[in-house]
């Protein structure tokens, strides 16, 4: 893939991420913060599906970011086409790994077995 | 009534006396210290500063400090100048720490009695002061630093390509590049990434890219466009901050990225 393209996907990721992870923060002030890190609080926003979609987004949007940026950055660390390649590849597999787990995790909780 | 004379004659009238003449402005050679890295690769010997004491005027550049080293007090110091007048591009190199023009730096304008020169860094040492200028000059060559047109204007019969002050403009002030190395040395990407472009490259990219009459857009932007390309600038401007001819490679880069992410046609 173009490096354009990856980048532009960086930077939407980041925008998307931006305004997601706020709506975020600002439903935690709907009620008092510590009241919303209560256990059934917290399973309740897994359990309603709107909100459980919207961290499933977050969850993919911090993940694509967070790993490109760390690709970036040990690409500029070192050189040579073994390691980039491996770079490349394993910021893709991580990136896949930890989605994968994250949905898990969101799926789990939204049917309620834990 | 000869007394009454006499006394005027002493006494010349005021509007007549001539100031008495300015002392002579000399200014004393003042002595500074300048201290020379001196290194040779190729015989793996650790580098180390040499000192020396100069005489300089409040005109004396750096190069002259230098030069001034090599007639009197020591040959073997390497370095690289020719033209003196900051239009050659070849004395780059750190001036207390700072990436300079030697040429082009007066040691009055340092504000120091210890002035340290250095080889520039992110670039391959030869000797001393002098550098490899071979992956500058590969990178430079890459960017297709020239028109691409097929209806070349010296064909017979062929008509002059039209360009407006306006079109001139967007690429005027970064055809002013000497190739002197300076940004890319302060660059700190290419501190870590060597096989970045580099923000001269990249400047000389926008150069003919912004050019109205060139057609080789799109081969230079799939050129810059890669993973050690223009992606890897982070903006910390250090390149502009040290063009000695105003170039501003910084904003060309930024400019470059418009065509990429679709914002410039």
């Amino acid at each position: 893939m173009r490096e354009s393209i990856i980048m532009k996907i960086h930077y939407g990721t980041a925008l998307g991420a931006v305004a997601l992870v706020a709506v975020h923060i600002l439903m935690r002030l709907s009620q008092k913060f510590s009241d919303s890190l209560q256990y059934q609080n917290v399973l309740a926003n897994y359990h309603f599906l709107p909100y459980a979609l919207m961290l499933e987004v977050i969850l993919v949007l911090l993940s694509v970011h967070g790993f490109n940026g760390l690709r970036v950055i040990l690409l500029e660390l070192k050189q040579g086409a073994t390691y980039e390649r491996a770079i490349n590849y394993g910021s893709i597999a991580a990136m896949a790994i930890l989605i994968a787990y994250g949905s898990r995790t969101i799926l789990m909780a939204g049917m309620g077995i834990s | 009534m000869a007394a009454i004379t006499a006394s005027r004659e002493e006494k010349p009238e005021p509007t007549k006396q001539t100031p008495p003449p300015a002392p002579a402005v000399e200014s004393a050679p003042k002595t500074i210290t300048l201290r020379i890295s001196r290194s040779n690769p190729s015989e793996n010997s650790a580098a180390k500063f040499d000192e020396f004491q100069i005489p300089v005027q409040k005109w004396t550049t750096v190069l002259e400090a230098i030069l001034h080293v090599k007639q009197n007090l020591d040959h073997s110091v390497a370095v690289r100048y020719s033209c003196r007048q900051a239009s050659c591009g070849s004395c780059g190199m750190k001036i207390n720490g700072r990436p300079r023009l030697a040429c082009y730096t007066k040691v009055s304008e340092l504000d120091s009695n210890v002035i340290t020169v250095e080889p520039m860094s992110n670039f391959p040492i030869i000797r001393d002061l002098a550098v490899d200028f071979k992956q500058l000059f590969s990178t430079h060559k890459k960017m297709k630093p020239f028109i691409i047109n097929e209806g070349s204007e010296v064909q017979p019969g062929a008509k002059e390509f039209i360009q407006t002050p306006n079109d001139l403009e967007k690429f005027l002030q970064f055809s002013y590049c000497i190739k002197c190395g300076l940004c890319n040395s302060a660059c700190p990407t290419m501190a870590t990434d060597k096989s970045f472009i580099g923000p001269q490259g990249l400047a000389q990219a926008y150069r003919y890219t912004a050019d109205n009459r060139d057609e080789g857009k799109k081969g230079r932007l799939k050129i810059v466009d890669q993973s050690h390309g223009i992606w890897r600038c982070h903006f910390a401007g250090s390149c502009s901050n040290v063009c000695p001819k105003g170039v501003d490679p910084a904003m060309a880069i930024q400019l470059l990225r418009g065509y990429l992410l679709g914002f410039r046609k």
